[in-house]
């Protein structure tokens, strides 16, 4: 111990200046075993009263508002909704965009910062897969339903049928569906594969029989042998590559979608990466919008520190610059294209009826509010971060709404124009679906790990062979 | 029910220590022994040699298996068994086929993937005769735990337990096999 106590000091001696250092992943870290409690305490406690305020209307939405309006839809049609000629993509497309958007920051957080090796995300990964898997579901659902048979559903998958048909691949929309079920399959195996030591960790620390056998279950025999975890460390690497691939892929395809149509507004190049960027953008703001009260009620302020919000929120900046210069482009493309019905489209997404608030407002929140983010002071205050989170989503909501029914209202005959207004119907499924999301998630932070335990505790100093804290003593080299 | 012996145990604390004595029981010529550990430790797999994983194999042949059947399948169903023109597009052309073919090439691969990472470490298993010991539940926590199998040429219960105890493992205890 004395040799070991020697090197710390000795290490203070070396370190670098306090301001070139690296925050620390954890703070006040106690050591392993502190950990592993302070982690896994939530799913074991009591349920507190915040969770339970939280999760009734949850539930209430999504298991009595959510079948109202899916049930009333799928018997009557798509007609309850405000869909008609010639806006026939309406909030469900807005909306089914929109969740793809919020699935989409948490397998860039979860994934590629595991690439680039980028020990913080260990601490937030977990939730943003769970983020990710509960979203996709959302997501998924609105294309299946707005089909309006959705008892045919079945025809979009390649099933040996007496009709002898087959789904057309030559559409992107048919595309679509297999990344939007490839999505939900991979994230919610990389979700799993992710907690299987947690479960583990929660298996072996149980106190009851009922919670014993559940976790047994779900932990399927993990051991933590030096053997398995050298083959799960690869099936880690290559889903955090997989799914990296999926984030450029699925919102591509989303994009793809639109620009192989011939309307204006809709058919330009641009769409695949904008779609991308904007999803991403998207997902960190309903990141705030999630990690911010849960570090507070689930007592992980130590873990999820502030620095790990300032760089979710600095991710969020760099995301929105990236979108404020897609707009700006995709202005410029409409004007140095000469083509009148480009620029009537966008003249109208700002200075036409009805829609233009939609339009400013996600000027304003996109293209303004989203520059709060370079003052250190916001991002340090957590109010501040929360509402920016809110307004984010309700930003790249109105996007969504602009670039789908904007586009669609005034095309190149003016006797072919309309309106559109959603439904109550409309309106309640997308409050249906916001409900399944948050039980859902709820669900999730009260049961099961929520932190990456084990991965939060593989890079602790702690956990280095070669650090003084990891028992390396003096001159200790392989 | 009969009671064999499964291997011996030893405790240790700090992944230092761990990995030394991993590499003291490598070069005591044990060919049949494992470390446990809460997470992975950096050099572990260097010093047992265990060499590349073949998770990513696996993973790579279901990517490849999968992508192969998606572009087959998009030329019998479009191009062979039903075709139909579309816009006046290609019966069969790579661009589209492309784009579904390599997203179930990502499917396959994950799906390659978690099964190769269960085929490899034998899982899912409802059990393992060192979940029944106590402290093991620590491995879990903070503890690093080493273990020699009975079916090592070199193991001797007495013998080995020395070994252990000598290279600075605690708790060294016999797990046994009640299977």
């Amino acid at each position: 111990m004395a040799d070991s106590a020697l090197n710390l000091e000795e290490l203070k001696r070396l370190a670098p200046p306090a301001e070139l250092q690296r925050a620390p992943v954890v703070e006040g870290n106690k050591g392993l075993g502190w950990l592993t409690d302070k982690l896994s305490v939530f799913a074991e406690g009591k349920t507190p009263l915040w969770w339970w305020i939280l999760f009734l209307p949850a539930a209430f939405a999504a298991t009595v508002i959510f079948p109202v309006c899916l049930f009333y839809q799928v018997f009557t049609g798509v007609g309850v909704w405000g869909n008609n000629h010639p806006v026939m993509w309406g909030l469900d497309i807005v909306n089914f965009i929109w969740w793809v958007g919020v699935a989409h920051a948490g397998t860039l957080i979860s994934a590629l910062l595991f690439l680039t090796k980028q020990h913080w995300r260990t601490t937030i990964g977990r939730m943003a897969e769970a983020m990710t898997v509960f979203s996709v579901m959302m997501a998924g659902l609105y294309p299946a339903i707005h089909v309006g048979r959705a008892w045919f559903d079945w025809f979009m998958f390649p099933v040996p049928n007496s009709n002898g048909l087959w789904p057309q691949f030559r559409s992107p929309l048919m595309w679509d569906v297999f990344a939007v079920n490839t999505y939900l399959v991979v994230s919610s195996l990389f979700w799993f594969m992710g907690m299987i030591p947690d479960f583990a960790v929660l298996r072996d620390r149980a106190t009851t029989r009922i919670r014993k056998t559940i976790f047994t279950f779900l932990a399927m025999g993990w051991t933590g042998s030096a053997r398995q975890w050298h083959n799960y460390e690869k099936a880690y690497v290559v889903l955090c590559g997989l799914c990296t691939l999926l984030v450029f892929t699925v919102s591509s395809i989303v994009g793809l979608d639109f620009c192989t149509a011939q309307i204006a507004g809709w058919h330009a190049t641009i769409f695949p990466l904008y779609f991308v960027i904007g999803a991403v953008f998207c997902g960190f703001g309903m990141m705030l919008v999630i990690l911010i009260p849960l570090r507070k009620w689930c007592g992980l302020e130590n873990i999820i520190t502030m620095s790990h919000i300032d760089k979710v929120a600095k991710l969020a900046l760099v995301s929105g610059l990236i979108i404020d210069y897609i707009y700006l482009m995709e202005f410029f493309i409409a004007w140095y294209s000469g083509d009148p019905y480009e620029r009537w489209v966008f003249g109208h997404r700002l200075f036409g009826h009805t829609y233009w608030v939609l339009g400013w407002a996600l000027i304003f929140i996109n293209v303004g509010v989203t520059q709060l983010l370079w003052i250190k002071k916001v991002r340090s205050n957590l109010l501040w971060l929360f509402v920016i989170g809110i307004l984010i989503n309700c930003g790249m909501w109105c996007e969504r709404f602009v670039i789908v029914v904007g586009s669609l209202y005034q095309d190149f005959l003016p006797a072919n124009w309309g309106k559109y207004m959603p439904t109550i119907w409309d309106i309640g499924l997308y409050i249906g679906t916001l409900g399944a999301f948050f039980m859902l998630y709820l669900l999730f932070v009260k049961f099961l790990p929520i932190i990456a335990i084990s991965e939060v505790k593989g890079v602790m100093p702690e956990a280095d062979p070669h650090h003084p804290l990891g028992g390396a003593k003096k001159g200790d080299h392989q | 029910m009969s009671e064999k012996v499964y291997g011996l145990i030893a405790e240790f604390d700090s992944p230092a220590a761990i990995l030394h004595a991993a590499e003291k029981v490598r070069d005591a010529g044990y060919r049949r022994w494992d470390a446990f550990t809460p997470f992975p430790i950096h050099g572990m797999d260097k010093v047992m040699k265990l060499g590349n994983s073949l998770v990513g194999w696996v993973a790579l042949g279901g990517g490849v298996f999968m992508f192969a059947q998606i572009f087959g399948l998009i030329w019998f169903s479009n191009a062979f068994d039903y075709p139909i023109i579309v816009g006046g597009k290609p019966m069969f052309s790579v661009p589209m086929t492309f784009v579904p073919a390599y997203i179930m090439l990502i499917m396959g691969g994950a799906i390659g993937a978690l099964l190769g990472m269960f085929g490899l470490n034998q899982l899912p298993r409802l059990h393992h005769p060192l979940l029944d010991k106590k402290r093991f539940e620590l491995v879990s926590r903070d503890k690093f735990i080493l273990l020699i199998g009975a079916q090592d040429e070199k193991f001797c219960a007495t013998e080995t337990k020395k070994f252990l105890e000598s290279i600075g493992g605690t708790h060294v205890e016999i797990v046994e096999d009640k299977d």
